[in-house]
């Protein structure tokens, strides 16, 4: 297996009080309650944990876009890998992903990631997804066209990287009359691009599809879930006449490993709490604004939310029960994770080792553990 | 109760439409929430006129073609749609995002037009006077901040839908996303154009209008040659609804004096 260390880098000296007065940690939450100081602090403190992942044998280390919220500071996830690149050797450097539908023009995407590629003499991997739903309140870029903006900014990147400049690109929403990248990328073709997803059948197989085979992570689901969708991968790469590679299968999950089975649970509750009820939880409305599913994805979704009942706070031993976090002994974890990899023959492991409020030694001790104690029994 | 609703066909797309009443034509056109339930605003138009009602392109069980994809396309259907009626130009009445549809229709060509109705109008953006973020408001917020009388937002909160209903409410926010999420609810380029109204127009709006404040009006009228403004007290974003008899008879009057 290959392992990623994400970080979502929380804005952790939140104040869940106020925060609660507030629809979400999200666009409306007011930017009074951001303290430049802590803030700074907790840049710092990230950072040095990305790095360390290096020193510990990750072979990847990740970051990702999210925009005015408490949930994760970066809005601008180029920033944090260019730093990453400065400060780091060999590992990888993932920005899974940018947000694509977003920006007004593709080709600054395409720009930044060509410069990161250079930068780090082709470390660089790159990740495209539409954004979390509550991004198209923050950006005022219309949802119903989500899907529509990003296929035609991928097509518009990946031409970008790959076709002798200068070109013209006519598009429905993008429209250029010159596209010439300078620099061009230092992979060939182009960098990897993975797709983050929380799993829909139109984006597996489009993500499987010869011409791109994509590798796919799925992203805070359960183990069930997971599954079915990795497995749908696989099913969809036999439909289109191959065979996935492990390569091509992972998925994102926070991970907590300690002494003890009971010791790892009182030590990530906090953490895995907060991430889940106090930073992640959104309503209906902002999470899902109309056209970022599609009409038929979202009655099933409506009648599945239905079936599941009211919203609740998520306690840690539902989410440990459900599979979408892993927290335990060392044995606990490496059977856990290693039943996920044998049933799906997936290669990518994504962990979140800090999450929510989760402090600097706990995330130190986590990830010293992870990387001793379980990385070596699963490669 | 309509007389009759059947499928409407111009062009290519079919629509729904409610028709009642004769005399002279008036053509409502709904606001985002859909094809609206028939009550006794209509009931009292079509003691007049003969009541057209039809159900947006997009919208509800109505055609949703690929090629709609904004207002200015929604106003481009119904020049078509006027120019396939039979009869006398009509008196064009548009709620909220069908008010906004109407000027669009009316900068364009008034030839089939006699005079025009905007209730609480989308379409016109006032700076320092922000609308409601409806896309952001939960099903009760919606509820409550559309009326001023909270009896009638009780009465929507306890109706609990069928199945189709809340499958037609669905299609019907999809829709509104794509003509009115952005720029939010409004056509920058309109308030340019509505100097080109040149039929008598009547502006009017619920006080308490908590989506689109009701100073609102004052802009519209500005831009306006010939028009009136008429403001409802105690009355939210729908007064077709919630004032129903009195805003129908303010545009019966406003109609009945173009005569």
């Amino acid at each position: 297996m290959k392992f990623t260390f994400f970080h979502l880098m929380p804005y952790r000296p939140l104040d869940m009080a106020e925060r609660h007065k507030h629809r979400a940690a999200w666009v409306v939450l007011p930017n009074s309650l951001y303290d430049p100081k802590k803030g700074a602090d907790e840049y710092a403190a990230y950072i040095d944990q990305l790095v360390y992942a290096e020193e510990l044998g990750f072979d990847v280390i990740a970051v990702n876009e999210h925009h005015q919220t408490a949930y994760g500071l970066m809005p601008a996830p180029n920033l944090i890998a260019s730093a990453l690149i400065q400060r780091t050797r060999k590992a990888k450097i993932a920005v899974v992903g940018r947000a694509l539908p977003l920006v007004s023009n593709p080709v600054y995407i395409a720009e930044e990631f060509a410069m990161l590629d250079n930068l780090s003499r082709g470390r660089l991997i790159t990740g495209f997804v539409r954004g979390i739903g509550n991004e198209y309140h923050a950006s005022g870029v219309n949802p119903f066209f989500s899907h529509e903006r990003y296929q035609e900014a991928h097509d518009l990147i990946v031409a970008a990287w790959t076709r002798p400049g200068p070109f013209a690109f006519e598009g429905t929403h993008y429209n250029l009359r010159y596209v010439n990248l300078w620099p061009r990328p230092y992979q060939q073709p182009h960098p990897p691009i993975w797709i983050p997803s929380m799993g829909s059948s139109e984006t597996i197989k489009w993500a499987a599809a010869p011409e791109r085979k994509y590798p796919f992570l799925v992203t805070f689901s359960g183990r069930d879930l997971v599954a079915r969708y990795l497995n749908m991968y696989r099913e969809q790469a036999r439909q289109f006449g191959y065979e996935a590679s492990g390569d091509q299968l992972g998925w994102a999950s926070p991970v907590y490993v300690a002494d003890t089975d009971e010791r790892a649970r009182e030590e990530a509750r906090d953490g895995i709490e907060t991430l889940f009820n106090d930073f992640l939880a959104v309503p209906w409305e902002m999470l899902l604004p109309p056209g970022y599913m599609s009409l038929s994805s979202m009655k099933n979704t409506i009648k599945m939310r239905k079936a599941l009942g009211s919203r609740t706070r998520h306690s840690m031993e539902q989410l440990i029960e459900s599979g979408t976090v892993v927290v335990g002994s060392p044995r606990t974890v490496r059977d856990q994770l290693s039943r996920l990899r044998d049933a799906t023959g997936a290669n990518n492991l994504v962990t979140m080792l800090q999450f929510g409020v989760l402090p600097d030694d706990l995330t130190k001790r986590n990830m010293e553990m992870f990387a001793s104690e379980v990385m070596p029994h699963l490669r | 109760m309509a007389e009759q609703e059947h499928k409407h066909t111009v062009r290519d797309v079919s629509v729904r439409l409610q028709r009642d009443g004769k005399g002279e034509p008036l053509l409502f056109l709904h606001g985002a929430g859909g094809w609206p339930a028939w009550g006794p605003f209509f009931d009292a138009l079509a003691r007049r006129c003969q009541l057209l009602v039809p159900e947006h392109p997009g919208f509800g069980l109505s055609d949703n073609p690929d090629w709609i994809r904004n207002v200015a396309d929604v106003a481009m259907y119904y020049l078509d749609f006027l120019d396939a009626l039979e009869g006398p130009p009509v008196h064009l009445v548009g709620h909220s995002l069908g008010g906004w549809i109407a000027a669009e229709i009316a900068a364009r060509n008034t030839s089939r037009i006699r005079s025009l109705t905007l209730i609480a109008p989308a379409g016109l953006r006032v700076k320092g006077l922000l609308s409601g973020d409806n896309f952001i408001w939960s099903p009760e917020e919606y509820a409550r901040n559309l009326f001023y009388d909270q009896a009638f937002a009780e009465r929507e909160l306890a109706h609990v839908p069928s199945e189709q209903e809340a499958d037609i409410a669905l299609t019907n926010r999809y829709m509104a996303t794509k003509l009115g999420w952005e720029p939010r609810w409004f056509n920058p380029a309109l308030e340019r154009w509505l100097h080109r109204v040149r039929v008598p127009t009547l502006v009017l709006w619920g006080r308490d209008d908590k989506l689109f404040p009701s100073a609102y009006a004052k802009a519209w009228a500005e831009r306006i040659p010939d028009s009136r403004v008429d403001v409802i007290p105690e009355c939210g974003h729908r007064p077709h609804v919630e004032k129903a008899d009195v805003a129908a008879g303010k545009i019966l009057d406003f109609i009945g004096g173009k005569k």
